[in-house]
């Protein structure tokens, strides 16, 4: 099967509040997708009802060829949850947690035990194994979580929010993780509000802003689709900015300035025939700047550009 | 659908990993369970040896409370169930659970035969004391099968309920502080005094609670006192306690999904 994932129409409703709009989103298997969008954009809410854990109002969603409303057992089958929240018990330990996991997945004893030692060793949980999930370090606990949703490999593999909440060498080490379950051909939905995370992890990238996926592609599809490479031309008082902003603006329509950081962005393919006819430009009406910079758009300007000012859930 | 083709084997064999972990969970919090064992014992030494002189029974005081003591006990023991439970509910392993191919009704299954374990050590504990401060059954045999297989339908119907209590609270200590009413109950029944000592609003509902029944059953059984109809009260109360909850924390269980 081509698509792991094949999502339809989906709304979802609150009330009266409306939190997924009509979702579309093609998972093709074996890739790593990430859901990008901002605090309330519905990334969680479309997520567990992927996972069967939520009804969802109108449209459809297919998970392995499977209804997720109409088919739900079959659905679990397929996949595995690692939650915001990791999902382990946090009274037993990672051997116990794995060991329950496996069991509860059906596997004999022997082999339970076995698939359990493997698992210790392969997420780095050795040292902590035998110390209840409580006393782990946020890191130790989402390498567990992991863990717990590889017992049986699923076909499709959430991780809402991974690494929120972990220092960077913890999230360095779970992002390595990830990327090691990407490359056994596991298809991985990744949720994420870090744009660095979609761009260091995801083949593909939704963003989903309002309840809809307002744009779709791969991380570097999206960053073209925003804009190209700029000249970023760094002043240090408001005159000369003010100055080379009509000067500049005369000749490149497209180019943007920030008036409280006194920053022109002005679109360049960056050769030196072109820098150099700018400078001059800027140099016949005395506004040289103070910084002269090439800047590459990066997630962050095309989530910036493509959704809405941000809608803060404070639930 | 061929994922459906032995519910029951299917609900046994995953109830029985989860029984394995409520039992873990039970012994890795020494400090909860210690109070479940020591308060119900001091509350015992307190009725007999404080209260005790004051009531008129007709007979030794320990021989009419201690129905009415274990029954308190079960009511405290209600209380971790529910607030493991919902403890449980509001953390993200109940998500892991319920997205894994597993039989729904496992998970509570696995609270409440722990919880049912957890009350049996806790009554077996307060009988020891009671026997060893002189109180003396006068049951055979039979009866006190017959007192243990009432004790046990009891704090299974109590578990069930407590457990339904926890999916429906908000929080672990919420669930707990519902279930306290469950160990006042007690107090206004038979448990303690005759009911013909009470004002008369409160007898007639001391007369018609669930806890009186049971507690007149269970003396009767040990003690040889008349039990008259109460036996099919206490039974219908406890099927009708354990079907209701029962059936309510499968329904709560699949719809605490948002």
């Amino acid at each position: 099967m081509a698509y792991t994932v094949e999502v339809e129409g989906l709304t979802k409703s609150y009330g009266s509040t409306e939190v997924l709009r009509g979702v579309d989103l093609v998972i093709q298997s074996g890739t790593v997708h990430g859901l990008l969008g901002a605090n309330g954009a519905g990334k969680t809410t479309l997520v567990r009802i992927l996972a069967t854990l939520l009804g969802h109002d109108g449209g459809t969603a297919r998970v392995d060829g499977h209804d997720v409303a109409a088919e739900p057992a079959l659905v679990r089958r397929a996949i595995s949850l690692t939650g915001q929240y990791a999902a382990v018990d946090e009274v037993l330990t990672a051997r116990e947690n794995l060991l329950m996991v496996a069991r509860l997945r059906r596997l004999g004893r022997t082999h339970a035990a076995a698939r359990t030692r493997e698992l210790v060793d392969r997420f780095g949980l050795a040292a902590i194994a035998d110390r209840r999930a409580s006393t782990y370090s946020g890191g130790q606990r989402r390498r567990l979580d992991l863990a717990m949703s590889m017992v049986v490999p699923p076909t499709l593999l959430f991780l809402d929010e991974p690494t929120t909440g972990l220092d960077p060498r913890s999230r360095d080490q779970v992002w390595a993780t990830v990327r090691e379950l990407a490359d056994t051909g596991v298809t991985v939905l990744l949720t994420t509000q870090y744009l660095e995370e979609a761009d260091q992890l995801a083949d593909r990238v939704s963003v989903l802003d309002g309840g809809r996926v307002v744009a779709e592609g791969t991380p570097e599809e999206l960053k073209t689709q925003v804009a190209g490479d700029v000249v970023r031309l760094t002043y240090g008082d408001a005159t000369a900015y003010e100055a080379a902003l009509v000067a500049v603006g005369a000749g490149v329509p497209e180019a943007t300035g920030d008036p409280v950081l006194l920053t022109l962005d002005v679109p360049s393919d960056g050769s030196p025939e072109s820098l150099r006819h700018l400078l001059d430009v800027l140099g016949a009406v005395d506004a040289l700047p103070r910084r002269v910079g090439m800047h590459s758009p990066s997630l962050d300007d095309v989530f910036l550009s493509l959704t809405a000012p941000s809608q803060e859930s404070f639930r | 659908m061929s994922t459906i083709t032995a519910p029951l084997s299917a609900l046994v064999h995953d109830s029985r990993v989860m029984v394995r972990r409520g039992l873990q969970t039970s012994m890795r919090n020494p400090e909860a369970f210690f109070i479940a064992l020591a308060l119900p014992v001091a509350l015992m030494l307190l009725f007999v040896y404080v209260f005790g002189g004051a009531m008129s029974t007709g007979g030794a005081y320990v021989d009419y409370v201690v129905p009415g003591i274990i029954l308190l006990c079960a009511g405290f023991g209600a209380g971790t169930t529910a607030a493991s439970v919902s403890h449980d509910m509001t953390h993200g392993v109940v998500d892991r659970f319920r997205s894994m191919p597993i039989a729904a009704g496992s998970v509570i299954v696995g609270h409440v035969v722990a919880s049912v374990v957890r009350n049996a050590l806790a009554t077996t504990l307060v009988i020891a004391v009671a026997l060893l401060i002189g109180w003396q059954p006068t049951a055979g045999p039979g009866e006190w099968v017959a007192a243990i297989g009432m004790l046990t339908l009891f704090i299974l119907a109590l578990s069930w309920a407590a457990a339904a209590v926890g999916l429906v609270a908000r929080t672990p200590e919420s669930a707990n502080m519902v279930t306290m009413v469950l160990a006042f109950l007690p107090y206004v029944s038979t448990a303690f005094v005759p009911a013909d000592t009470l004002p008369s609003a409160l007898r007639g509902f001391a007369e018609h609670q669930p806890m009186t029944p049971i507690i007149e059953t269970l003396r009767g059984l040990w003690m040889g006192t008349p039990i008259g109809d109460q036996a099919w009260w206490a039974l219908g109360w406890c099927g009708a306690i354990l079907a209701v909850s029962a059936v309510a924390s499968a329904r709560l269980f699949r719809r605490r999904t948002s």
